[in-house]
């Protein structure tokens, strides 16, 4: 009789982005963890603070965003939605900020543990639910909160004023965290840490717009994952080396024709929003079955930061993308389209995000007018899996299809 | 001579329509139980039996609706956002919007002069302006779903209900019985809450005449008299358009029969 043998998956190039990628997660959390039981004082910081401060400083930092994406992924987001709805939080509330409020109560999730903070940074330029979510986790815990304002810019680019408004916040935010921690502000190392943060992005920026190959060298869902590193770790030697190295995976698959999406790419499609963590694989079948390959996101453009001095770091804070207007968000939008011979767009209305959902409704018609291309949205959550209906998903993207299916054959 | 069949599995009813030579509705039926029932099977049985037919007579079936994907029977599944534009724009070819309220859903489809979908929109996870909320409120009020139309139509007044939610709504409607108001009244509220929700939804996506309404709530002529004061468009609608889904599917069951025979 023959013996089984469990099929094994091969064992991950140590040399491939998606490997140190992966290794670059994974070690922010446990360098963060390391530090901690050092006696250094650790933060969690939201995701659009400048990296650049803490990093220059040499401070650990935890980003409760990613950690709430990754508990809602490994399916734990109901379970902690529900400790914070019976303290009193509304399920309205963002459910990132209901699984962090829950975390810091009740200290311990498997899914994704990360030490508990001594400080808190956080920066309004994501989202206004942010600023009472972290003063509530600094009065909980009794610890600092740093917070800075960067306003909704109503205009194309980013005034004078405005940059002198973040950036003295930023000088000040940079003063605090010194006399709290006692780590020195030096303008050699964050000279380095905004090359760093320069090269990252450019790399990253690069390699997202391979898209505009068709078919396009990569599954757009490996941008949801990447992205993790360009949110907390874009300011380290490791980070620019990994997005370099899928840039140059990126190339090559497109000179030998070979992709990450693996299937057959039939449609291309831009998808907005922060992705429905609880219900990743549904919503990745329900577009990989049927050929749809999501090429772009706003993603790709969010978390490039691009700039030449501390001045120029404030005006790309202003710019990030719900901080600016609905006509240059969707210009920007219009413009990945384009690029990126974007055939549908997928609206994910989230309804833990009223701010990006909210303008969605008359943006997304505006991008389907300018771009001619069919508009489906669902209805979903980014880390509450009760808002979500997989029969629902299915018949919008089949309906999306259809109509895409249609216009090619100019029936 | 070929028979086609379009099978519409539904949240609450399935609905089934078979096709002669691609042109004639043979026979059409609905039976009151939707997915996960033995309703779709019941359904092909009483067409079969209506027109004395046999399965290898069927020369192609295409399934859609909510249990599209979970009814193995068919040849081929497509959304019901296909089928009841195509279905629409067979019945109506002035058709440029189709208003659809099922079961649990509510859709508005945008065609174009070639009677293709070229946009649609979808009501959110809520049942409020969908024939559910009809259906919990005609619970509420001890009339048959059918009976809505004829009350409503006999309104002197009406009463303003919740479009948001319908549990609030149920609640509403048990506070205005209490308070002692006109049933007919009541019912025209009921019928325009349902109108006003979906007229929004409408809007959204852009109004182009004809107007025509598809899916079981067509036929209450008190929510789509209520629609078409809230749009200001005359809305027309098929005495089959609780069919119409299943039609749009026989419709892509010929086409599809068609391209296999050549």
């Amino acid at each position: 009789m023959s013996e089984e043998v469990k099929k094994q998956r091969p064992a991950p190039d140590p040399n491939s982005a998606k490997f140190k990628l992966n290794a670059i997660a994974a070690k922010a959390y446990a360098d963060a963890q390391e530090a901690k039981e050092r006696g250094e004082m650790v933060g969690w910081c939201s995701s659009n603070f400048p990296v650049e401060i803490p990093e220059t400083l040499g401070l650990y930092v935890c980003y409760p965003e990613n950690q709430a994406a990754a508990i809602a992924a490994r399916g734990a987001g109901e379970k902690m939605c529900e400790i914070s709805e019976a303290d009193g939080y509304s399920n309205d509330i963002c459910a990132y900020a209901r699984i962090s409020l829950a975390y810091a109560k009740v200290k311990d999730a498997p899914e994704q543990n990360m030490p508990q903070p001594d400080f808190l940074l956080c920066c309004n330029n994501i989202c206004n639910c942010m600023i009472k979510w972290y003063e509530n986790l600094a009065k909980e815990l009794n610890i600092p909160l740093i917070m800075i304002d960067i306003p909704f810019n109503p205009d194309y680019e980013v005034s004078d004023a405005e940059v002198a408004y973040i950036k003295a916040q930023f000088l000040e935010a940079i003063r605090q965290l010194e006399e709290l921690t006692g780590k020195k502000w030096s303008e050699e190392k964050y000279k380095e840490v905004m090359e760093l943060s320069g090269r990252t992005s450019r790399a990253w920026l690069a390699a997202t717009s391979c898209a505009k190959y068709t078919p396009s060298p990569f599954n757009g869902f490996d941008l949801l994952n990447h992205m993790a590193v360009m949110v907390t770790a874009r300011g380290k030697a490791e980070a620019a080396d990994a997005m370099e190295t899928l840039l140059k995976e990126y190339e090559n698959n497109h000179e030998t024709g070979t992709s990450t999406f693996r299937a057959e790419e039939k449609h291309r499609i831009m998808f907005e929003g922060i992705a429905c963590w609880p219900w990743l694989r549904a919503t990745s079948t329900g577009m990989k079955s049927r050929g749809i390959n999501m090429v772009t996101t706003i993603y790709a453009d969010a978390f490039g930061f691009i700039y030449k001095d501390f001045d120029d770091m404030c005006r790309a804070y202003a710019k990030v993308p719900n901080a600016i207007n609905l006509e240059l968000a969707r210009d920007k939008r219009v413009k990945l389209c384009k690029d990126n011979h974007v055939e549908g767009l997928l609206v994910h209305t989230n309804r833990s995000c009223k701010l990006w959902s909210g303008f969605m409704y008359e943006m997304s018609r505006q991008i389907g007018e300018a771009c001619d291309i069919p508009v489906a949205s669902f209805d979903g959550d980014q880390a509450d899996p009760r808002n979500f209906s997989e029969a629902q998903y299915d018949t919008r993207v089949q309906g999306l299809t259809e109509i895409m299916e249609s216009k090619k054959e100019g029936k | 001579m070929g028979y086609v069949l379009g099978i519409d599995v539904g949240s609450t009813t399935s609905k089934g329509v078979i096709l002669k030579d691609g042109k004639e509705i043979a026979a059409t039926n609905i039976v009151q139980a939707g997915t996960g029932t033995d309703g779709p099977d019941l359904v092909k049985e009483n067409l079969f039996r209506m027109l004395d037919l046999k399965q290898e007579e069927i020369d192609y079936t295409v399934v859609t609706g909510y249990g599209r994907k979970t009814y193995d029977q068919a040849d081929a599944q497509i959304s019901e956002l296909s089928c009841h534009s195509k279905a629409t724009y067979f019945l109506f070819p002035q058709a440029r919007t189709v208003i659809d309220i099922g079961g649990q859903d509510a859709k508005v489809l945008s065609l174009d002069a070639e009677g293709k979908m070229v946009n649609f929109i979808m009501n959110d996870k809520c049942a409020a302006g969908t024939g559910r909320f009809l259906d919990v409120m005609a619970q509420i009020l001890q009339l048959n779903i059918g009976d809505l139309e004829t009350e409503a139509a006999k309104a002197q007044k009406e009463i303003k209900i919740s479009s948001t939610c319908t549990v609030f709504a149920e609640s509403e409607v048990i506070s205005q019985l209490s308070a002692g108001v006109e049933l007919p009244d009541l019912v025209a509220g009921i019928c325009q809450s349902v109108a006003s929700r979906v007229a929004a939804l409408a809007k959204r996506i852009g109004i182009k005449e004809q107007v025509c309404m598809s899916g079981g709530v067509a036929q209450n002529g008190g929510v789509r008299k209520a629609l078409e004061k809230e749009l200001g468009v005359s809305i027309l609608y098929s005495e089959l358009a609780q069919v119409t889904g299943a039609l749009g599917a026989a419709l892509y069951a010929d086409e599809k029969s068609v391209h296999i025979t050549k």
